[in-house]
């Protein structure tokens, strides 16, 4: 049993329920013989992938959906080997930098090499070129990213790069300079719901519109997230009537209180108990900026307006901190007996202006 | 260190592009020093040494797109014709994965053979041909300290018969024992009239009808970097020209292309942050104003809005802080402020941070900075 987004994930540009504009822009360009390298940028959720995999289709046929998966073995500089899975269709290949971590440039400048210097040998082929997809793109190393400089222009022939990213923030401006970019913004509050009725629909069940509501609002914009509520919620309550209580992840819950614990005492000794809080979460993977930003968001919550500029600013300068050093777990602490302080310092003035 | 010879490969390669899907930026690449735009002063020093038998070391520098590339390419090119290219000319650049060993071994191999001059080519021309190979770096600042002490030493011993070009966007991160062997060419951002004319000389050729405006616009989104407003222009006419029926391109298609973010949401963001925008009849795309939130709220909404859009932080800060700095009534002690926290962002973004807490804390900053 395949879960709701993918099986209800479009499969053609046509098929796209938002954004039309961009997706009539893609059509033509597939169609126009003149396709460009281009970065693929938005949210999370957004769409970018489906939109990506729309668009190969429209390039290249249903052929473009055949998916294997090959292991294959990169030597790095140093002689060592590394094992990497490898998606690829007859027309395309993609690569995720993150899975290869300080060695992407090798596995990408081998890839591209390879891929630029083979020709097409299916002569049916709709294009001459194949298509490289890096998944990721920000977390590209700067490294990796000098190294893609040149081939772009040079490989044009044989090979057309497709980036996708987060944010253009982390690329540097000549491989910006190099795409033509293509901007996804998250689907707004009628677009998400319109997805959703789509679903229930093709389920053959009523979504009542204040459930969608609910739904729409708990996923920020995030479609994927959305989708995967709604088809939780349909298994635990199948009328989907009354108050919905969309479950939200442990981890969540946890940096909550977590938050709460902070705002209830100030004290050498609640550090400690938060310290011990935030190993935990960090020991289950959830990454530090996630565990620092929902907290500080519930925090900013509960205190008085005048503190709370003042949490978010020391939580992004320790967020910046965490990454430059090497112990994040010393910086969330840091962050956390800044933010009693701050808190302490307030309440107490206040208490000493009511005299 | 990570060089590879593409002199041989490039060639081959080049010839299968089908000129009408080329590039525009190779298309319209300089084919001689003469073409190069707006740096005058090193095309004129370049002129003599295409009569003169000599040739120094040379170190390219300057911002990306101002034609470093292009004009060491042309040169080579008016010295040794298009027969003699290929083995007196080798391309180094830093797109493939080779150590420091294997450039030695590679420019060892090709400064080994002499050269033998050749006068007349293939073309009928004749070509001055001089006695040496010319060996190129590009983006030579990629490279490591190691590497380039090595190549300093490699320089010294074939120094008889080969001519090096560095290129590179940092002078500084060249260490200055290979600096210092160089004549040093610095390329300066392209002059807004080279680029307009340069543009427009494109466009006529590719037969892309382009309003003078939208070549402004494409300037201003490219600050002096002309391969970028090529690019632009290309993709922009690919856009407008494939849908049906075809379109003229606009300046809003240049700057979504270029990923500016539109003014209405800069305007927008900057009114909640509390800078006074007039109430001009532009497109305002923004809403913010029947917003209820006010304060923090106000700014960490708008702030998560702005994210759901996908647009990148850095780009909106750098709008933003144009907008402030250059605002007609801000006093100065206020814009200082805003400067300040401006320059906290933009190297923290540089170190990777989240780019929603930065885009927050400069809000918050400028905000406070503000309601003073
Ligand atoms: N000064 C210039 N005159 C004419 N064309 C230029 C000039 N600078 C850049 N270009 C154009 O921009 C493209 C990139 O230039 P290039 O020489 O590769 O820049 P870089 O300085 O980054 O090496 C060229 O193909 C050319 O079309
Ligand atoms: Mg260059």
């Amino acid at each position: 049993m395949t879960l709701w987004v993918d099986r209800y994930r479009p499969r053609t540009l046509d098929d796209l329920h938002y954004h039309r504009g961009l997706s009539e822009r893609l059509k033509s360009l597939a169609a126009s013989g003149d396709f460009p390298h281009m970065l693929f940028y938005g949210p999370s959720g957004a769409g970018k992938k489906t939109r990506i995999s729309c668009t190969l289709r429209q390039l290249f046929g249903a052929g473009a959906e055949k998916l294997k998966i090959d292991q294959r073995v990169f030597l790095t500089p140093s002689k060592r080997k590394l094992d990497v899975n490898i998606v690829q269709s007859n027309y395309h290949i993609e690569i995720t930098p993150s899975d290869v971590g300080i060695y992407d440039r090798v596995v990408i400048q081998d890839i591209l090499k390879e891929i630029a210097q083979t020709q097409q040998v299916d002569l049916n082929a709709k294009q001459r070129f194949k298509v490289v997809i890096i998944n990721e793109a920000d977390s590209l190393s700067r490294d990796a990213q000098a190294a893609l400089r040149r081939t772009m222009e040079k490989y044009m022939a044989n090979m057309r790069i497709i980036l996708c990213a987060n944010s253009t923030s982390k690329l540097i401006a000549p491989i910006k300079s190099r795409c033509l970019l293509i901007r996804v913004a998250a689907p707004d509050s009628q677009e998400m719901e319109d997805c959703l009725m789509y679903v229930a629909k093709k389920e053959k069940f009523h979504l009542p519109s204040e459930a969608a509501q609910e739904i729409i609002q708990d996923s920020n914009g995030n479609l994927r997230k959305a989708l995967l509520v709604l088809e939780a919620l349909k298994m635990q309550s199948p009328d989907l009537t009354g108050p919905l209580t969309i479950a939200k992840p442990d981890w969540e819950t946890y940096c909550h209180k977590v938050a709460d614990m902070i705002v209830q005492e100030q004290t050498p000794g609640r550090v400690m108990e938060v310290r011990a809080k935030l190993y935990e979460l960090l020991s289950h993977c959830i990454p530090a900026t996630v565990i620092l930003k929902t907290i500080a968001e519930r925090v900013v919550e509960r205190v008085d307006e005048t503190i709370k500029p003042d949490i978010m600013h020391w939580a992004a300068f320790y967020e910046v901190r965490m990454r430059l050093g090497s112990k994040k777990i010393f910086h969330l602490e840091a962050w956390v007996i800044k933010v009693m302080s701050i808190y302490k310092h307030f309440v107490y003035s206040f208490d000493m202006e009511d005299f | 260190m990570f060089l590879k010879p593409q002199t041989g490969k490039q060639q081959q390669q080049k010839q299968e592009i089908e000129p009408a899907l080329q590039p525009w930026v190779e298309k319209y690449r300089p084919k001689t020093i003469d073409d190069v735009s707006s740096q005058e002063h090193i095309v004129a020093v370049l002129q003599k040494t295409l009569t003169s038998s000599n040739l120094p070391h040379m170190l390219f520098y300057g911002p990306p797109g101002t034609g470093k590339t292009s004009t060491i390419l042309a040169l080579s090119r008016q010295l040794f014709g298009p027969d003699n290219f290929k083995n007196r000319v080798l391309e180094l650049n830093a797109s493939d994965e080779r150590g420091i060993s294997i450039v030695r071994e590679k420019i060892k191999n090709f400064a080994r053979q002499t050269p033998r001059a050749q006068a007349v080519a293939s073309d009928g021309k004749s070509y001055p041909c001089p006695p040496y190979k010319i060996i190129i770096l590009d983006e030579a600042d990629s490279m490591t300290q190691d590497a380039q002490s090595a190549l300093r030493r490699i320089m010294e011993t074939y120094a008889r018969i080969t001519r090096f070009c560095l290129v590179c966007n940092y002078v500084t991160r060249i260490i200055e024992p290979l600096a210092s062997r160089c004549s040093k060419f610095r390329f300066k951002p392209l002059d807004n009239t080279s680029t307009f004319s340069r543009l427009q000389h494109i466009a006529q050729t590719e037969n892309v009808p382009l309003p003078p405006s939208v070549t402004e616009t494409l300037i201003s989104v490219s600050g002096g970097d002309l391969r970028r407003s090529i690019t632009y222009l290309q993709s922009a006419s690919r856009l407008s020209s494939s849908t049906q029926p075809p379109t003229e391109i606009t300046s809003i298609d240049v700057q979504e292309i270029a990923g500016v973010v539109p003014d209405g949401v800069i305007n927008g963001f900057a009114r909640v942050l509390g800078v006074e925008i007039p109430n001009d009849d532009s497109m305002d795309v923004d809403d913010s104003k029947k917003s209820s939130l006010k304060g923090f709220d106000a700014v960490r909404g708008k702030v998560k809005e702005l994210m759901r859009e996908g647009y990148s932080a850095s780009q909106i800060l750098s709008q933003l802080h144009d907008l402030i700095i250059l605002h007609p009534t801000l006093n100065s002690r206020k814009k200082s402020q805003c400067a300040m926290s401006f320059a906290e962002a933009d190297k923290a973004l540089c170190d990777g941070a989240d780019e929603e807490l930065w885009m927050l804390e400069v809000g918050l900053t400028v905000h406070k900075a503000l309601s003073k």
